[in-house]
Order: structure tokens, then C-alpha cells, then sequence
């Protein structure tokens, strides 16, 4: 019975991306199929976070942009001048910062507490950061200097792009466990903050060190694991397949790149999923359902609550970061201002919550569900506000407003959507066995 | 001369400005650490609140102004401000009848009630957005200044000017008389009372008889008012934005944790000590050092420790110092 309810509602999220196939366009079809499958694997890390553990993170946006900006280190030619200019210069900084807060730690935990501590301590972090700033700020201005219109960074190690997925998975693992480290084993509410937190800083360094990723001037044209459809085109091989389906080169280019993308996304997708449900039946995953549901009594039977915490808020955040480089992949291009809260980390949890916290196929349904209700609601609402303000005249200054402010009832549609999931429906499209 | 000079500036760029950006955080986090002693959670929503507010104000500002009813050389929205407040107590009672109130009777976890404020969040920064727009909105009129850098020169023959905005003064003394309020309701009243004996222990408050609906409610009404003229004075002071408002929560939960959360005091001690570094640490300390190093040492750079991209990292970093060791906060908050 649950079972054929589940196919049903998986049958569902196919047939309406099918229809908008047949009715709008199989590009955009194509592209709602994409980004509903990354969208399901970001619910996938966030469900382990929150559906195997409790933990609530508000910092989804940045592990996201922490894969996006690992897209550009590992993909992206060197700029060889560059990293003769001033390479040299800002790795030795960035080892002088991390020396710094080593030294830092090993004097917290190694002297004894007291006003000598303290002075040492602050003594020891200005002395670094003045060296820090004296390396590093000559080394930045100098690679900034070469050519800034067309490079002015260091550029990456010019690896193939795939390889920048583990790696986008990497980086959001060493920010995570750095902030797991100070805001777990704290108030639920502390972790919430602390990735509120660190989301925002992660964002504004990737808009502000044009040295690390170009900021916001960008950087475009990242290489594909799949072909260009330029080379489809000339490529009279394929435009005879394309013919012989009935279709002309462009779209038929534009469509097999899509395509092969899906079948890139659907891979990963489902070793996420079955790595997740191993997790999940695993003594380990009963282990972390029980920590979930009573801390206390996990505690008493010896468990480590705050041990197993970080471990899965690390796994949950590279999943996160191996997703944002996917999609970071498949838009070719970092443009760090497009990261927005209320996208990429408000959004995700409502993709859990209504597709079923603590179930990994509730969250890729919810994922795709939610993503293709996201992109298709906005084209309703204007139809809708429309319909609701043909009676006004036209030019009328509320009209005009009402029609302006179609864009905006995303938000307002996604709140209530989640509030009344909570509330009427906590466990879910797919709840928890 | 030049050490007058120096304290001149000093005050011009970090200690005015300081102190009214501390005052406008210490009202918001004042909001979020009551609602956090009462109802016990970290209430996400509190940004939008004020937002909400806020432009409840703007709107009956706008209506004045279309009146000609001014306030002479004070803005026109503090005599909108207590409408607005009425404004963003209906929205505030109302997502507590429609929202909060469930989960209270349920004894739900704190983190669920987070999550719920999440939705609120999404919701409110919706309908300020439908209502008003997306888009920058200066409100403020009446006179500019209380004292202008010019006439401060002529008045003092100093090279430095201090200039005190008008919206500056109103911040301090309008925060002032809102604390001071508050204090007396909470220190003097039965009512006031009666709410810090819930906060502090809820069994025994209900023991003793106090209503926990009406004690909630009041809270209510105190955090929507606390919120709008917060955001109010930020409004003023800067610019009103809906998107900043929604970033002004990471600065004033810093703020109610730095303090302790659940203590008043302290967020009002914390909102100072976020403003204050946040401030010093993003100033370019170039003209002080100018004006107080002998000419051998002076700086060829802007001495500016972070640029202001990275104001929130401020914050956010002193989040982190007092999370590692002192998790409680500096005034003894609730529990860890």
C-alpha cells in the first residue's frame, strides 16, 4: 500500500515534467530534470543532518558555494604569471594565518588559565595577523594586477571538472568540521547561528578575493565533462542523427548536452542514495536515530552524542559541496551574487520537510517536487495575478504593483507551503519507516 | 592640538556611529533574548519582524506626508512610529495565534519551534516584499544634522568637523527612553514580574498561578514593539531594505549570545560590544594615526584591519570566541 503510494507520487513528479515536455519545451524540461536532481541530492545531505539527526543547519547556501568555488580551483587553467607574481606570497599568508591560530590553540590548551593566558593569546593573534596582512596584501595586489579584465586571479590546477566534485565535497568537510568543532554539543539553536553564520562569511569571501575566484567579476566559460553543442553541430555525424529523429541541429545539440548531463546526475544521484540508505539501515544509522530521538538515554548506553553529531554534519555537508559543484558545473560559470539564503539553503528545507524527514527517498521526491513547483509557480502566480487585475485599468499604479509583485510570492508560497507541512503533515510526503 | 583633532575624528567615524549602530542592535536583540527567555527558542523571523514594522511605519509616514502633517525638523516617521507598532503587534499576535500557539501546546522540541520561525521568516519577508518592494526606501526628512562638521570647525577652530546626524540623536535617546521602559515594567510591575518568574523558572510560575497565555502575549506585544523601533532607528539611521534586515539577524543574535541569551542586560551589553568591534575593526585608522604618531611612523596604508565586506565576519568571529568559551554568555544566560 505505501509502497504503490510512493511509486504513485515518484510517477507523479515524471508525468509533470513529461507534460511540460509536450506542452513547453523538452530544453526546459530537461532543465527542471537537472536541477531537481541536484536539488535532490543537497536534500540528501540535509536530511542526514536533520532527518538521521536532528541537527539544523542554516548554512545549506554555503557548502553549496564552497563546491561552486572548488569547480573553479581544480578546473580552470593556471594563470601562470599570476602565481609567478604573487602565488608564493599568498600561500606563504594563508600559512602564516593557519600557524597563527595553531599557535593560538596550543597555547589555550597547553597554559594555565589566567589573565598571563589571555595576554599571551591576544599578544600572539595581533603579531600574526600584522604579519599575515604584511605577506599577503603586496602578494594579492600583484596577482590582481595581471590582467584584470581577463584573469586577475591565480586560476585553478586545470584538472578535468569531474574531479572538482569530490573535491567541492572536501572543502565543505574541513568547513564543517571546523564549525561542528565550536557549535556542537552546544544548544540546538547555537549550530543554527554558527552555519547561519559562517554561510554568509563563505559568500562574502567569494565576493570580495578576486585573487581566490575573480569575486564578483565572475568566472565563465568552465570547462564540461560533457561535449559543446558547437562541436555537435559541425559534427555532420550527429546532425544526421538528429535529422533522422526529426530534429533540427541546434535544439538536437542543445538537447543531447542536456541529456548527457542527466545521465551524469542520475549516477551520482543514486550512489548518494544507496551510500545514504546503507548508512541509514546500518547498526551505525539506528545508532544515530536513537541519538536523535532521546540524547540522554543514547548517552547513558555510552555513545559519543556529540562525536557522532559532527561525523554526520561533515557527511551532510559534503554531500552538500559535491552538489553545489554539480550545479556549478552544469550552469559553466561561478557568479558568487546569485547565491541567495532564501534559495539555496530555505528552500532545500523545504524540499525535506515535504517530501519526509528522515527518508532518503522522501527527500529526493521532495527535491524534484518542490524544485519543479519553484520554476513552474512563478509563470501561475503572473497568470493568476493577471487574471486577478484584468478588471483594473490599465496603467493604474496598483495594477502595475500587483504585477511587480508576482515575483516576491515565491517566498510568501514557500513559507506557508512549509508551515502547514509542519503542521498537518510533519512526517511527510514519505514518512520515516 | 593635533591629539584634539585625533579624538575629534575618532569620534566623527567610530564613536557616534558606534554608538547608535549599537543602539539599534541592542533594541533587536533585546527582542530576540526575551522572546528566547519566554518561549525558548531562537526566534529567525525576528529580522522580518522588524522589517514588517518598519515598513508599517514607512506606509503611515507616506500617509502623513500626503497629509502635510510634519513633525517640524524631527522625521515625520516618529510620529508614524506608534502606529506602526500597532501594525506589527496584529501581525505578531496573529502568527502566534496561527502558528506558535500549536506547537506550545504540543510541548514541541525548541528546534521545531526554530524551524516554524523559519516559515514565518519566509512569509513575512514575502509580504513586506508584495507590499512594499524589494528596493531601497529613504524615509527620513525633517532636519539632517544636530551639528554639522562645518559648524563644528567654526565653533571649535579644529581641522576636524564632528557631525552628528539627527537621526544619530534620535537613535540614543529614543533607545534610551525604550530600555529605560522596559526595565521598569519588567523591575516594577506585577506584569513584569510575572514574566521573569516564567523565565526563570516555569514550573513555579505556573504553581504561583500566572497565566502563561497572558504572560506569552505580553511578550508578544513587547517584542513587536522593541522590533519596529529598532528597525525604525536602523531605517533611519541607514537605509530600509528589506534584504539588510534580513542580514541584521546574524549581528543580533551575536549580539543576544555575546550577552547571554534570555538576559536583558546582557543584550544590551552585547549589542555595544558587536558594535563597537565592528566598527573599530572596519575603520580605516589612517587620519587618527596621523594626527597622534610623530611623522617618522606614519602609516603609508589605511590601516583598516578588514574592509567592510567583511563586517558580519566581525560578529560572527566574536560569536565564535564566546560559543568556545564562555557558551553561557557574558551575563549569565539560560543553559547551554
Amino acid at each position: 500500500m505505501g509502497k504503490m503510494r510512493n511509486i504513485g507520487l515518484f510517477a507523479l513528479v515524471a508525468v509533470l515534467i513529461l507534460l511540460t515536455g509536450v506542452l513547453q519545451s523538452w530544453n526546459s524540461a530537461l532543465l527542471i530534470l537537472n536541477m531537481g536532481l541536484v536539488s535532490a541530492m543537497m536534500a540528501i545531505g540535509v536530511n542526514l543532518q536533520w532527518g538521521f539527526a536532528g541537527l539544523f543547519n542554516v548554512g545549506v547556501m554555503g557548502f553549496v558555494a564552497l563546491g561552486g568555488l572548488a569547480t573553479v580551483l581544480v578546473s580552470m587553467p593556471p594563470v601562470h604569471a599570476a602565481w609567478r607574481a604573487g602565488g608564493l606570497g599568498i600561500l606563504a599568508a594563508l600559512a602564516l594565518g593557519a600557524g597563527t591560530i595553531a599557535l593560538a590553540i596550543v597555547l589555550v590548551r597547553r597554559m594555565r588559565p589566567g589573565w598571563l593566558r589571555t595576554l599571551v593569546l591576544i599578544a600572539v593573534l595581533i603579531a600574526g595577523f600584522i604579519a599575515y596582512r604584511a605577506v599577503f596584501d603586496p602578494a594579492v595586489a600583484a596577482v590582481e594586477r595581471i590582467n584584470p579584465a581577463g584573469t586577475g586571479y591565480l586560476g585553478g590546477l586545470g584538472l578535468p571538472i569531474l574531479l572538482a566534485w569530490p573535491v567541492g565535497g572536501l572543502l565543505a568537510a574541513g568547513v564543517a568540521w571546523v564549525i561542528g568543532k565550536i557549535a556542537l554539543g552546544l544548544r540546538s539553536d547555537y549550530l543554527a547561528i554558527a552555519t547561519l553564520g559562517i554561510a554568509e562569511i563563505i559568500i562574502a569571501v567569494m565576493k570580495n578575493e578576486d585573487w581566490l575566484a575573480r569575486g564578483v567579476k565572475n568566472v565563465i566559460g568552465l570547462p564540461r565533462p560533457v561535449p559543446y553543442e558547437i562541436t555537435l553541430q559541425r559534427d555532420p555525424a550527429f546532425v544526421e542523427r538528429a535529422a533522422a529523429l526529426g530534429l533540427d541541429p541546434v535544439t538536437g545539440s542543445t538537447l543531447y548536452v542536456k541529456a548527457s548531463y542527466s545521465v551524469l546526475l542520475v549516477i551520482v544521484l543514486l550512489i548518494l542514495l544507496w551510500l545514504a540508505q546503507m548508512a541509514l539501515k546500518s547498526p551505525w544509522g539506528r545508532m544515530m536515530r536513537a541519538i536523535r530521538d532521546n540524547e540522554t538515554a543514547a548517552e547513558a548506553m555510552g555513545k559519543n552524542v556529540t562525536g557522532r553529531h559532527l561525523q554526520i554534519f561533515i557527511l551532510g555537508s559534503v554531500v552538500c559541496g559535491i552538489a553545489g559543484a554539480i550545479m556549478t558545473t552544469l550552469d559553466g560559470q561561478l557568479v558568487p551574487t546569485t547565491y541567495q539564503p532564501l534559495r539555496y539553503t530555505f528552500l532545500i528545507w523545504v524540499m525535506v520537510i515535504v517530501g519526509g524527514s528522515g527518508n532518503n527517498f522522501g527527500a529526493v521526491l521532495g527535491g524534484m517536487l518542490v524544485w519543479f513547483l519553484w520554476v513552474q509557480v512563478e509563470p501561475m502566480g503572473a497568470l493568476l495575478m493577471q487574471g486577478i487585475t484584468a478588471g483594473l485599468a490599465d496603467g493604474s499604479a496598483l495594477k502595475e504593483h500587483l504585477l511587480d509583485s508576482t515575483a516576491h510570492m515565491r517566498l510568501l508560497t514557500m513559507g506557508i507551503v512549509l508551515l502547514v507541512v509542519l503542521r498537518f503533515s510533519p512526517r511527510g510526503l514519505i514518512p520515516e519507516k | 592640538m593635533d591629539f584634539l583633532n585625533a579624538i575629534v575624528a575618532l569620534s566623527n567615524f567610530v564613536l557616534v556611529p558606534a554608538i547608535a549602530y549599537g543602539s539599534q542592535l541592542a533594541l533587536g536583540a533585546l527582542g530576540v533574548t526575551l522572546i528566547y527567555g519566554i518561549l525558548r527558542f531562537s526566534n529567525f523571523a525576528h529580522g522580518d519582524t522588524m522589517a514588517f514594522g518598519t515598513m508599517a511605519t514607512i506606509l503611515f509616514t507616506w500617509w502623513f506626508q500626503s497629509l502635510g502633517i510634519s513633525f517640524g525638523p524631527l522625521p515625520t516617521a516618529l510620529l508614524a512610529l506608534p502606529l506602526g507598532i500597532l501594525g506589527c503587534m496584529a501581525i505578531v499576535l496573529l502568527t502566534d495565534r496561527a502558528v506558535y500557539r500549536f506547537y506550545r501546546e504540543q510541548k514541541a522540541k525548541p528546534v521545531i519551534l526554530v524551524i516554524v520561525s523559519m516559515g514565518v521568516m519566509f512569509i513575512m519577508n514575502g509580504l513586506v516584499r508584495v507590499i512594499i518592494g524589494p528596493d531601497d526606501q529613504n524615509f527620513a526628512d525633517g532636519n539632517r544634522f544636530v551639528i554639522t562638521a562645518r559648524d563644528f570647525k567654526q565653533m571649535t577652530g579644529l581641522d576636524e568637523g564632528l557631525a552628528i546626524k539627527t537621526t544619530q540623536g534620535i537613535t540614543v535617546v529614543v533607545a534610551i527612553i525604550a530600555v529605560g521602559l522596559l526595565f521598569w515594567f519588567l523591575n516594577r510591575t506585577r506584569t513584569g514580574k510575572s514574566m521573569r518568574a516564567y523565565s526563570d523558572n516555569e514550573d513555579l510560575a505556573l504553581l504561583s498561578g500566572i497565566n502563561p497565555e497572558r504572560v506569552v502575549m505580553i511578550t508578544w506585544l513587547i517584542v513587536a514593539a522593541l522590533a519596529t523601533v529598532a528597525g525604525v532607528l536602523y531605517g533611519l539611521d541607514k537605509t530600509f531594505k528589506p534584504f539588510v534586515y534580513f542580514q541584521l539577524l546574524l549581528p543580533i543574535f551575536a549580539s543576544a549570545i555575546v550577552g547571554g541569551l534570555g538576559s536583558p542586560v546582557g543584550a544590551i551589553a552585547g549589542g555595544f560590544i558587536i558594535a563597537f568591534s565592528e566598527v573599530t575593526i572596519t575603520y580605516a585608522w589612517k587620519k587618527v594615526l596621523t594626527y597622534l604618531l610623530p611623522e617618522a611612523w606614519q602609516p603609508d596604508g589605511l590601516v583598516q584591519l578588514m574592509s567592510t565586506d567583511y563586517k558580519f565576519a566581525v560578529s560572527f568571529v566574536i560569536l565564535l570566541i564566546v560559543l568556545l568559551f564562555k557558551p553561557t554568555g557574558l551575563f549569565k544566560g539560560k543553559s547551554v
